[in-house]
C-alpha cells in the first residue's frame, strides 16, 4: 500500500534526521559541561562544522516529504502546535546563527556569548523535541475536521485537558534530552582527544544512567497513556524486533563505550535512537496522529494521506534524489572524517 | 490588526520580504563567484582567486541568514496557512520536497566544501564545489518559483471528491507556462542585486583608493553582468511576465496601472495616486497611448479598466499594489541608465577615474534589494483576493484554530528577532568590507578554521 510505503520513507528520513542531527544537538549540549578552554570549544564546534547544516537539511526535506505524503497531517500538527513550532524556529534559527558567528571575532566575550547560545538553543531544541514526540503518542484533541490547537500548559496533566506539556511529555522531553546528550558526547568522545575526550567520558558514563532510568519510565507510562500501543505489541508481536533493538543499542553503547570502542558506541547510540523512534511509530500505528477525545476522529496513514496519483509520482523522483542526497552525506562525512586536529 | 487572517497574512509577508533580502544576494553572487573561479582557472590569475574568496565570505554571511531565515517559510505553510496546506499539499508538496530533496544537500554539502576545503581540495574541484553551489541555489529558486507560479496560475491539478486540490499531471505542474517566465524575470533579478551590490562595493574601494586591483576587477565583472542582467529584467523576462499577467490576470493589470475606466489607447501612468472610493487616479503624469502598446503592441487597442470587473474579484490592496509596481518599474528604468552609463564609460576606459559615475554606482547599492521586493509585492498583491489564483480565496486558506492574538505574539518574536539579526549582518558585512580582499590562501572565517 503506497500510503504505508510513504509512511515508512518519512519515519526513515525523521529517523535519520533525530541521528544525524541529534549528534551536533547533542554535542551543543555536553560542549558546556565537557570543553572548558576556548581551543576544546573550537575542537568540538569543529567536529561539526562541515556536517551540521547538511544534517539540519534532513529535517527540511525530512518536513517537506511529509507535507507532500501527508498534507492533512502537516497542516493539523503544524497549526496545532504553533506556539511550541515557533519556538522551535527560533532556536534553530538562534543556534544556526550561534554556530556560524562565534568565530568570527576573536574575542571571549563575543565567543563565550555564543557559545551560552548554542548550548542552550541545543538543550531547548532537544527537549521540545523529545516533548512533541510524547504529544504524538499521548494524542491530541483532534476534532472531526482534523484540526485541533493547543495551549502551551495547561495543569500538567496527561488527560483530555492537556496542554502541549503536561507530565508526560515533559518526561519524553527530558528522556530526549539525555538521549541526545549521551549521543552527542559519544560522537565528541569519537571525533576529539585529550582532556576534552576524557572528561567527555566521564560526563558519558554518568548520563547513561539517566537515559536508562528514562527509557524505563517514558516505556512504561507510554503504554499507561495510549492503549493503541498495547494492541498493536498484543496483535504483532513482531514489532517487539524495535523495543528489542532500542534496549540492545542501549546495552551496547554502554559496553562499547567502556571498552574504548568509539565509533561502535557512537553507532549504537544511534541504534537505540532508531529503535526508541521506530517502537513509538509502530505503536501508534495506523494512527499518525491520535485523537486523545475521540478515536474515529484520529488522524491515520490512510486519511490523512495525498491522493494516490502524487504518492507514486513521488516515488519516481524521491528514490533517485535520496540516492544523491545519501551519496553527498557520505563524501563529506568521508572527507571530514578522522579526529579533529587543532 | 484585530482580524487573525490580517495577522497571518503580514506573519508570511513580513517573514517572506525579510528572509528574501539573502537569497537574492547568493543566488546571484553564486553566478558571478562560479565566473570569478572560472577566470581564475582559465588565466591562473590569482587576483581572481582572492576576489572568489572575498566573495564567499560576504557570501557564507548571506547564505547562513538565508538558511535560517529560511526554515520558518516551510513551517507556516502549515502553522498559518494549515487550510490552504490540508487541500493543497498533495500538489504544492511536491515542488516543496523536491526543493529539500534536491537542492538542500546539493548546497549544503557543497558550500561546506568551498567554505571549508580550499586548502584541502585540487582547483578544479574548488572550482566544481562553487558551480555545484550554484546550481543548488538556482535549483531551490526554480522550485519555490514553481510553487508561487502555481498559485498565481494553477496547472496539472484536480479537484478531489472530498475537496482537496490533487495532483492531475506532474509535469503539468512542472512545466506551468507561468513559471518559465517569472522564473527567468525573478533569476535574474537576483544578478542584478550581486552585480550592483559587487560593482557597489568596487566603487567603494576605488573612490577610498583602497584595493585598487581588486576593486576594477569587482567593478568590472559587476557592471559587464550588471548591464546584461538589467536588461533581460526589461526584455524579453519583464516582458513576457506582464504578458502572462495580461492574460490570466486582467484585473490585477488594470489595478497595477491604477486604470479605472476602460479606454482605447490607454496611456501608462508615471505617477499618481489611485483613489478606489471615488474611482480616479490623482495627479497623474500619463504617457498617451502607452499601456495599450505596450499591453498589445497597438496603440489604440482596448485596455479593460477596473469598473469593468466586479469588485470583489479586486485586489485588496490596489493602493500598495499600485505603488509597489510602480517603485519597481522606475528603479528598475534607473538601473538601466545608470548600468549603460557605467558600460559606456568603461568601454571608454573612464570608468574608474569617473568620480561621478563610482559615486551613483556606490549609492546604488539598496536600489536593486527595493526593486526585487517591489517585484514580488507586485506579484502577491496582484494575486488577491485569491490564495490560489481563480480557486481558492486567501480568506479561505488560513489556520482557523490559530487566533490572532497566538499569530500577533509569534509576529512580534519575529519581528524583535529579525532586528537584532538585521543589526548584526550589517556589522559582520561592514567588517569584511573594511577588512577587503586579500592574497594569502585563507579559508573563510568559520568553524572549520
Amino acid at each position: 500500500m503506497i500510503q504505508v510505503t510513504w509512511f515508512c520513507l518519512v519515519a526513515i528520513m525523521i529517523a535519520v534526521y533525530v541521528v544525524l542531527d541529534g549528534f551536533d544537538l547533542g554535542a551543543g549540549i555536553v560542549h558546556l559541561f565537557v570543553a572548558k578552554t576556548d581551543p576544546e570549544r573550537r575542537q568540538v564546534l569543529r567536529s561539526i562544522g562541515p556536517v551540521w547544516d547538511g544534517n539540519e537539511v534532513w529535517l527540511l526535506a525530512g518536513g517537506g516529504t511529509l507535507y507532500f505524503a501527508f498534507p492533512a497531517l502537516y497542516a493539523s500538527a503544524f497549526s496545532g502546535f504553533y506556539l511550541a513550532l515557533m519556538m522551535v524556529l527560533w532556536l534553530l534559527i538562534l543556534r544556526g546563527i550561534a554556530i556560524e558567528l562565534r568565530s568570527h571575532i576573536e574575542s571571549p566575550m563575543w565567543q563565550s556569548f555564543w557559545d551560552l547560545l548554542f548550548g542552550g538553543s541545543s538543550a531547548l531544541l532537544a527537549i521540545l523535541f523529545g516533548a512533541a514526540l510524547g504529544n504524538v503518542v499521548r494524542g491530541v484533541p483532534l476534532d472531526h475536521d482534523g484540526f485541533f490547537f493547543l495551549p502551551l500548559w495547561t495543569n500538567l496533566m496527561p488527560g483530555k485537558d492537556a496542554g502541549i506539556v503536561d507530565w508526560y511529555t515533559l518526561l519524553t522531553g527530558c528522556a530526549a534530552f539525555a538521549a541526545l546528550a549521551a549521543h552527542g558526547c559519544y560522537w565528541v568522545i569519537y571525533k576529539t582527544i585529550g582532556d576534552l575526550q576524557t572528561r567527555a567520558r566521564r560526563f558519558g558514563s554518568q548520563v547513561w544512567w539517566v537515559v536508562a532510568a528514562l527509557t524505563a519510565g517514558i516505556t512504561l507510562s507510554s503504554f499507561q497513556i495510549q492503549s493503541n500501543l498495547n494492541m498493536q505489541y498484543q496483535v504483532h508481536p513482531w514489532g517487539y524486533i524495535f523495543p528489542i533493538l532500542a534496549a540492545a543499542g542501549l546495552i551496547g553503547m554502554r559496553i562499547l563505550s567502556l571498552r574504548g570502542k568509539d565509533l561502535a558506541a557512537f553507532l549504537a547510540s544511534s541504534l537505540y535512537l532508531i529503535g526508541m523512534l521506530t517502537s513509538a511509530a509502530f505503536g501508534v500505528f495506523p494512527y499518525v496522529l491520535p485523537s486523545n477525545v475521540d478515536p474515529a476522529a484520529g488522524l491515520t496513514v490512510t486519511n490523512a494521506a495525498a491522493a494516490e496519483y502524487g504518492l507514486y509520482i513521488g516515488l519516481a523522483w524521491w528514490i533517485p534524489g535520496m540516492i544523491l542526497a545519501a551519496l553527498y552525506s557520505f563524501f563529506v562525512y568521508r572527507h571530514f572524517s578522522g579526529k579533529v586536529v587543532d | 490588526m484585530d482580524s487573525a487572517l490580517a495577522v497571518h497574512r503580514l506573519h508570511f509577508a513580513f517573514t517572506v520580504t525579510y528572509h528574501y533580502i539573502f537569497p537574492q544576494l547568493t543566488m546571484g553572487l553564486a553566478l558571478l563567484i562560479v565566473i570569478l573561479k572560472t577566470i581564475a582557472l582559465r588565466t591562473g590569475d590569482e587576483r581572481y582567486n582572492d576576489a572568489a574568496r572575498f566573495w564567499a565570505k560576504i557570501f557564507a554571511i548571506n547564505f547562513a541568514m538565508g538558511v535560517v531565515t529560511g526554515i520558518p517559510m516551510e513551517f507556516q505553510f502549515g502553522t498559518n496557512w494549515a487550510r490552504f496546506s490540508k487541500a493543497v499539499g498533495g500538489v504544492l508538496g511536491q515542488t516543496l520536497a523536491m526543493e529539500g530533496v534536491f537542492s538542500f544537500f546539493l548546497e549544503s554539502t557543497f558550500l561546506g566544501l568551498f567554505v571549508y576545503g580550499e586548502k584541502r581540495l585540487s582547483p578544479r574541484m574548488h572550482w566544481l564545489s562553487a558551480f555545484l553551489v550554484f546550481a543548488g541555489s538556482w535549483m531551490s529558486g526554480f522550485f519555490i518559483i514553481a510553487t508561487d507560479a502555481w498559485m498565481q496560475h494553477p496547472t496539472g491539478y484536480k479537484l478531489g471528491s472530498d475537496g482537496t486540490v490533487q495532483l492531475d499531471s506532474f509535469w503539468g505542474l512542472l512545466l506551468n507556462p507561468w513559471t518559465f517566465w517569472q522564473y527567468l524575470h525573478n533569476m535574474t533579478g537576483a544578478v542584478v542585486t550581486a552585480s550592483i551590490v559587487m560593482s557597489s562595493i568596487g566603487a567603494y574601494y576605488l573612490l577610498s583608493g583602497k584595493f585598487n586591483e581588486y576593486a576594477r576587477i569587482f567593478v568590472r565583472t559587476g557592471v559587464i553582468a550588471g548591464t546584461l542582467a538589467c536588461l533581460i529584467m526589461l526584455f524579453p523576462t519583464g516582458d513576457q511576465q506582464g504578458a502572462m499577467v495580461t492574460r490570466h490576470q486582467p484585473v490585477t493589470l488594470s489595478a497595477m496601472e491604477g486604470l479605472f475606466d476602460s479606454t482605447e489607447g490607454a496611456p501608462i501612468a508615471l505617477v499618481g495616486q489611485p483613489d478606489t472610493d471615488k474611482m480616479t487616479l490623482d495627479n497623474p503624469i500619463l504617457v498617451p497611448k502607452m499601456l495599450s502598446f505596450l499591453t498589445y503592441r497597438r496603440w489604440g487597442a482596448e485596455v479593460k479598466g477596473l469598473k469593468d470587473f466586479p469588485r470583489d474579484q479586486w485586489p485588496d490592496n490596489i493602493p500598495l499594489l499600485y505603488y509597489s509596481y510602480h517603485i519597481m518599474v522606475g528603479l528598475g528604468t534607473m538601473l538601466i541608465l545608470l548600468m549603460l552609463l557605467c558600460s559606456y564609460s568603461l568601454w571608454r576606459s573612464t570608468l574608474y577615474d569617473a568620480r561621478g559615475l563610482l559615486w551613483a554606482l556606490m549609492l546604488a547599492l539598496p536600489f536593486p534589494y527595493i526593486a526585487t521586493t517591489a517585484g514580488w509585492m507586485t506579484a502577491e498583491l496582484g494575486r488577491q483576493p485569491w490564495l490560489i489564483y481563480g480557486l481558492m480565496r486567501t480568506a479561505d486558506g488560513d489556520s482557523s484554530r490559530v487566533s490572532a492574538a497566538n499569530g500577533l505574539f509569534t509576529l512580534i518574536g519575529f519581528m524583535g528577532l529579525y532586528l537584532l539579526f538585521g543589526i548584526l549582518f550589517l556589522f559582520l558585512v561592514h567588517r569584511e568590507i573594511e577588512h577587503g580582499p586579500h592574497t594569502e590562501v585563507v579559508p573563510v572565517q568559520g568553524v572549520a578554521q
